[in-house]
């Protein structure tokens, strides 16, 4: 049980019995609320038939003491000594917090702010990039700082690891091209050229941009994750420290093995893509191999097919500057490696898309 | 005698652990007293964090019982912590292993919404108690990421109090600390335990620590894989029961 009242600036509170769990909203509203409003000098509890107690107690004469700006003096009379001992301990601490929470910023000033952060972001990007430059400048006369392990360990990892997935993922590609095309084609009774379809499409882009599309969700995700977490463990500093560039050391070996892999992979991914449209072309639409083969085989040019190539290359150098440099700028905890990997992947997507509408309409320009 | 009237808390019983076939600890017994500050020490990589990851349900132990607050702990494999437990025990981690992505005040609360159904008031009125009760009163607001090292272990403590547990386990706590904040932790591991009557189990080889706190110990040695020491850690000092612990106990004093 719970009591109190209020004579001549005194509060005086009865204790009794259990008071476990004590979470009444209204008494202790009510209670504050008196504390509060009279000018109270001086509060007094007593407690010699309290039984038994909890935090909720504490918490409620904790906060009975707060309300008064700590102004009043304290009387406890027969409180347990541990009760009295925590109620004390948890008052003699008053150190209020040096660092100010920030406050909120209005529209403009976030709009401000935002725009600026936008501005030295970028700026922060091309440095980055130009370290990336330097350090290849090194590799290519050979000081760069790269273990070779490192560089063959990344390598693996995205080339042959990645066989399957950009594998299915093509095969699927040309085989949706492949059905979607045949209807329209049977308008004209032409399905025969799907056949063409498929390969003209698969090898000038369509091969490179799954390829892209695959290894920024499976390798760029995992350089942000793994230079993100160095980052948080504190082992980019230690480079640093060490007079390592991390340019060289982390951010060349990924570079340099996915713009090799990339072409590969693309290859892959074309060859696979046709493999779909001919599952469609010979299964469904019922040609012979050798007569889907040889309208594929029209089809091909050198031209599309070093397109595509040098497409895949490029978007190796954008995934693994995308996924290193939001690895690196990672910020110290759990949460910042999640945002990290996600800006990654995203920003490389983004990347990826803008790069290819600059290189088809320089193609296009140059008439190739 | 005053120990003679305490019950134990928690028993282990013929305990082994280690990884794999690889054995850390072989048929160990120990019993912590209510009210104890029981210290686990020994050199690096006897098993200390082990022993602790299995005593809070973590890790299960290879062989062996053990009975926390009158629950017996899984020690098969199915890793399972039993729900009581989860009430009773708190668990103070090294780094005070607080959710970044919340702040202090969320950190704490959430234990209680999750075990309590208190309301909303109340779980901010403990959050504040906890908080002032371990210095840090006003820091509600704050992220992590925002305090000292120092802070986010006692903020790791307050976290480890919300549901007023009967037993604190505390891994290595003065790890990282100056040598004032350590001494400032220890100090609430006194005064919580004289008042809030928790008993702690610490594991931790901060010599001034272990004698400043320690009400009760036991010293894990790797070699023989076994305990080769237990009692007050004063009483060890003064009658050294091996060659061992009493180096260990002077820091390797010939």
């Amino acid at each position: 049980m719970l009591e109190y009242q209020i004579e001549q600036n005194t509060l005086t509170l009865q204790l009794s019995g259990n008071i476990k769990n004590e979470d009444n909203d209204a008494k202790r509203t009510g209670l504050y609320a008196d504390a509060r409003a009279q000018n109270i000098t001086k509060i007094r509890i007593e407690g010699a038939e309290l039984e038994a107690w909890d935090s909720t107690l504490v918490a409620l004469i904790y906060n009975l003491i707060k309300q008064t700006n700590a102004k009043a003096t304290v009387e406890y009379d027969k409180l347990p000594q541990n009760l009295v001992h925590l109620v004390k301990l948890a008052l003699s601490v008053n150190r209020n917090p040096t660092q100010e929470i920030p406050k909120k910023l209005s529209f403009v000033e976030r709009v401000g702010q935002s725009t600026y952060e936008g501005w030295q972001s970028f700026k922060k990007g091309l440095n980055f990039m130009k370290e990336n430059c330097l350090s290849f400048m090194r590799c290519l006369r050979g000081t760069a700082i790269m273990r070779k392990v490192d560089f063959l360990f990344v390598l693996g990892d995205c080339s042959y690891k990645a066989f399957g997935i950009i594998s299915l993922i093509s095969f699927m590609v040309g085989l949706i091209l492949a059905f979607v095309g045949a209807v329209q084609m049977q308008v004209f009774g032409v399905e025969i050229y799907v056949s063409s379809l498929v390969a003209i499409s698969m090898t000038r882009i369509m091969g490179a941009i799954m390829a892209g599309i695959v290894m920024s969700g499976r390798t760029g995700a995992s350089y942000a994750a793994t230079l993100g977490t160095m980052q948080v463990n504190e082992e980019i500093d230690a480079l640093k420290t060490m007079g390592v560039p991390v340019t060289d050391f982390l951010v060349l070996p990924r570079m340099i093995a996915l713009m090799m892999t990339m072409p590969l992979l693309v290859m892959l991914s074309d060859f696979m893509g046709m493999l779909g449209g001919g599952a469609v072309g010979i299964l469904m639409l019922g040609f012979s191999p050798a007569e889907y083969w040889e309208y594929t085989y029209k089809a091909l040019s050198m031209k599309n097919f070093l397109i595509g190539l040098f497409h895949g290359f490029v978007y190796g150098y954008i995934i693994a500057i995308c996924g290193c440099y939001y690895g690196i700028f990672c910020g110290r905890n759990a949460d910042s490696v999640g945002v990290a990997t996600t800006s990654a992947v995203v920003s490389s997507i983004v990347w990826m898309i803008v790069i290819t509408g600059v290189l088809t309409v320089i193609f296009v320009e140059f008439g190739l | 005698m005053k120990e003679a009237k305490t019950s134990p808390i928690i028993t282990a019983t013929n305990l082994s652990f280690g990884y794999g076939d690889f054995m850390l600890m072989k048929d160990i017994s120990f019993q912590v007293n209510e009210h104890d500050i029981f210290i686990i020490m020994g050199g690096s990589g006897c098993g200390k964090s082990t022993l602790l990851h299995i005593l809070t349900g973590l890790k299960a132990a290879a062989k062996g019982k053990i009975i926390v607050d009158e629950t017996p702990l899984n020690t098969d494999r199915t890793g399972k912590i039993p729900e009581k437990l989860m009430h009773s025990c708190g668990i103070l981690y090294q780094g005070g292993a607080l959710f970044s992505s919340m702040t202090l005040f969320e950190n704490i609360a959430m234990p209680l919404q999750q075990y309590t159904d208190y309301s909303d008031k109340l779980i901010s009125e403990l959050v504040s108690l906890k908080l002032a009760l371990v210095g840090l009163a006003g820091f509600e607001e704050f992220y992590p990421s925002e305090i000292s090292g120092g802070m986010c272990k006692r903020a790791g403590l307050a976290r480890a109090l919300a549901l007023d547990p009967k037993i604190v386990y505390c891994d290595e706590p003065s790890a990282g600390l100056d040598p004032i904040s350590s001494r400032n932790l220890d100090d609430l591991f006194l005064e919580l335990n004289s008042s809030l009557g928790t008993t702690f189990v610490i594991v931790t080889h901060e010599l001034p620590s272990i004698f400043t706190i320690g009400s009760n110990s036991i010293y894990l040695d790797g070699e023989s894989k076994s305990i080769l020491a237990r009692g007050n850690p004063k009483e060890l000092l003064k009658n050294p029961p091996s060659e061992k612990v009493r180096q260990f106990l002077t820091r390797g004093e010939k």
